[in-house]
């Protein structure tokens, strides 16, 4: 496929994917080049010896961001997204992990110390638990708040709303009450295949039988 | 008896233990709403909990709900200080997993803009910064410039903040040639009367350098490991520039220096930024000088919606616009990760697509999040008035830092 976008060219992805997987082996549950970016999923348990050995036989020497992804229908719902950079090899690479609510990940506060907050994030926002990480609070939500947010099956305007109580000279948490329901406008062309009957086929459907 | 005297003589026979106080979450030092734990042995910093979160709106929950236009505006609301910057990253991400070509009016246009969006942000930092250890006049000179920058975004995009003027396949709307020129003649008048003057009362000044000079030394292992980028990672040593080392839009035809620092502490940082500002200026130049004419949008109609005057003429015209403005675009399925160099560092894009007009998963990297994880190492030691001098050299927005 010929590159026409303008997005940052760093190095050729030409034989990474080989040499990883030969270096990594077993922890390697697949690899993939798609769209100019090299995914490798590995282990779940094996997540921190095969980032150390990319870190420090492969020279990634940065994580620069940790990525939870949630994907209720598989059986391990989450994705733990790991963004490699190399400054000297000027190359990127993306490491993924599946994980469960109750699968612990390894944690790489080990490797870099900014896994730390990275991990804390995808912790409050999605519930994944890592293993080893000494100081695992929320970090995103409020004080006291319940429910990871990002999970899909979060509503979008959460279960609490606050407003500051006159009478009790403090702020107080209420369930959400919307004037209107939230709108979530269906855009898709039936002429390119909607996943449903529109209203009214079901009579044409009916006429036949 | 030898006891009691040893006790200092305010005290009496209180015994002095370290103590915590709050630092934020209303401080006009924080930049924002910034809530810091602090533990203190007198007036030397122990070790800080930086809390968080204080402006987390769910920015990335509310663009898995939004079409990919839909969703642009939301990135200039994330640093609301350099805004086109933000857009850029996302933008090219949209535009990698659609392989989309951008014609080359609309690269030099963006680039013209990010770079002066980094002059922008700089210009409220450096200013910050400097207000923050102490000095009045320089922020307000600066604010002079920043009020130009803002008049030359509403002059291309009619807002002075919040542009939503790149767009993917291009920029929303081509400039007017008075608006280039005269962005032409700030950058030989204007900009380095207004900076030269301001920075000639900072950078060598004595009371300047000792409230920076060897604050938060942070050494170059320490800056890769901690994910430290942009003016972070230049500040102590390591030349590492996404516009040099992975070119995007038309930076590989720009010729610019990437100054680095040699002492790694705030003071580097500052003139690192200082320095960039003149290569900014110089990238500007020479994209006015070569900026050919031509479309600044892609002709891709199943992506760029085509002008008014064209929807008027053409029933084609008219159903693209309005299903590109409902429906929007769809986006192959696939993941990508785009990381730009903005003012502040490294901003990437986690976007993950599933094939519908929506975005899946849009992870935001921001550049603000590494840095003030570090401030707890970075700070120890040192005097609590240093911490705030430390706080104003990462350049923290905490639209970006908690989304």
């Amino acid at each position: 496929m010929t590159v026409l976008h303008s997005a940052p060219k760093f190095a050729s992805n030409e034989g990474v994917i080989e040499t990883l997987s030969a270096a990594l082996g077993d922890m390697v549950v697949a690899a993939k080049e798609e769209h100019g970016e090299v995914v490798l999923t590995v282990v779940r348990d094996q997540i921190e010896n095969a980032l150390r050995l990319l870190r420090d036989h492969h020279e990634y020497q940065q994580m620069m961001e940790m990525a939870g992804v949630d994907f209720p229908s598989r059986p391990e719902r989450f994705e733990v997204v790991y963004m490699l950079l190399s400054v000297t090899k000027n190359h990127r690479l993306m490491v993924k992990v599946n994980a469960a609510e109750n699968t612990p990940v390894p944690t790489v506060t080990t490797l870099w110390p900014n896994a730390g907050w990275l991990e804390r994030e995808v912790f409050d926002m999605y519930g994944v638990i890592f293993a080893g990480n000494p100081d695992l609070r929320r970090i995103l939500t409020d004080y006291g708040f319940e429910g990871h947010p990002f999970r899909k099956d979060f509503p979008l305007t959460g279960h609490v709303e606050l407003r500051y109580s006159e009478e009790e000279q403090r702020v107080v948490y209420e369930p959400v009450k919307l004037a209107q329901d939230l709108r979530q406008f269906d855009f898709m062309s039936p002429w390119e295949g909607a996943e449903y009957v529109l209203p009214g086929d079901e009579k044409a459907e009916g006429d036949k039988a | 008896m030898s006891m009691l005297l040893e006790q200092s003589p305010t005290t009496g026979d209180e015994v002095i233990t370290n103590y915590t106080i709050n630092f934020g979450p209303q401080h006009p030092a924080a930049h924002g709403v910034l809530r810091m734990v602090m533990e203190l042995d007198g007036e030397i910093i122990e070790r800080i909990d930086p809390h968080v979160g204080l402006l987390h709106r769910g920015t990335e929950k509310l663009i898995e709900h939004k079409t990919y236009l839909q969703a642009l505006p939301y990135f200039d609301r994330l640093d609301y200080c350099s805004p086109l910057g933000m857009e850029h990253s996302y933008v090219l991400a949209v535009e990698k997993l659609l392989n989309l070509e951008v014609p080359i009016r609309a690269q030099y246009l963006r680039v013209l803009f990010a770079e002066l969006t980094r002059i922008c942000n700089h210009m409220l930092n450096i200013g910050s910064h400097v207000m923050d250890v102490g000095a009045m006049t320089p922020n307000l000179w600066l604010f002079e410039i920043r009020e130009d920058c803002l008049n030359f975004f509403e002059r291309a995009s009619g807002a002075r903040m919040h542009s939503a003027w790149f767009r993917p396949g291009g920029v929303h709307q081509d400039v007017p040639l008075k608006l280039l020129t005269d962005i032409a003649d700030w950058l030989d008048t204007r900009l380095p009367e207004l900076f030269e003057d301001a920075m000639s009362l900072v950078v060598d000044n004595r009371i300047f350098k000792q409230r920076n000079v060897d604050i938060a030394l942070v050494s170059k292992e320490d800056a890769l490991a901690w994910g430290f980028s942009g003016p972070m990672i230049r500040g102590a040593g390591i030349p590492w520039d996404i516009r040099k080392s992975q070119p995007y839009d038309v930076y590989d035809r720009m010729d610019f220096e990437i100054p680095v620092g040699t002492n790694s502490d705030c003071y580097d940082r500052f003139m690192v930024r200082v320095e960039e500002v003149r290569q900014s200026a110089r990238i500007m130049k020479q994209c006015l000088a070569e900026m050919p004419e031509g479309p600044v949008a892609s002709s891709d109609r199943k992506v760029v919606p085509p002008k008014r005057g064209e929807m008027k003429q053409s029933m084609e015209s008219l159903i693209h616009h309005f299903k590109l403005y409902t429906e929007g675009f769809h986006v192959p399925a696939g993941e990508v990760y785009v990381a730009t160099e903005s003012p502040k560092g490294e901003f990437g894009v986690y976007l993950v697509s599933d094939g519908s007009n929506k975005p899946y998963r849009c992870k935001i990297r921001p550049t603000a999040f590494s840095h003030l994880q570090a401030m707890d190492f970075m700070s120890k030691g040192h005097m609590l008035p240093d911490a705030t001098a430390i706080l104003g050299a990462i350049d923290v927005v905490f639209g970006e830092c908690d989304r």
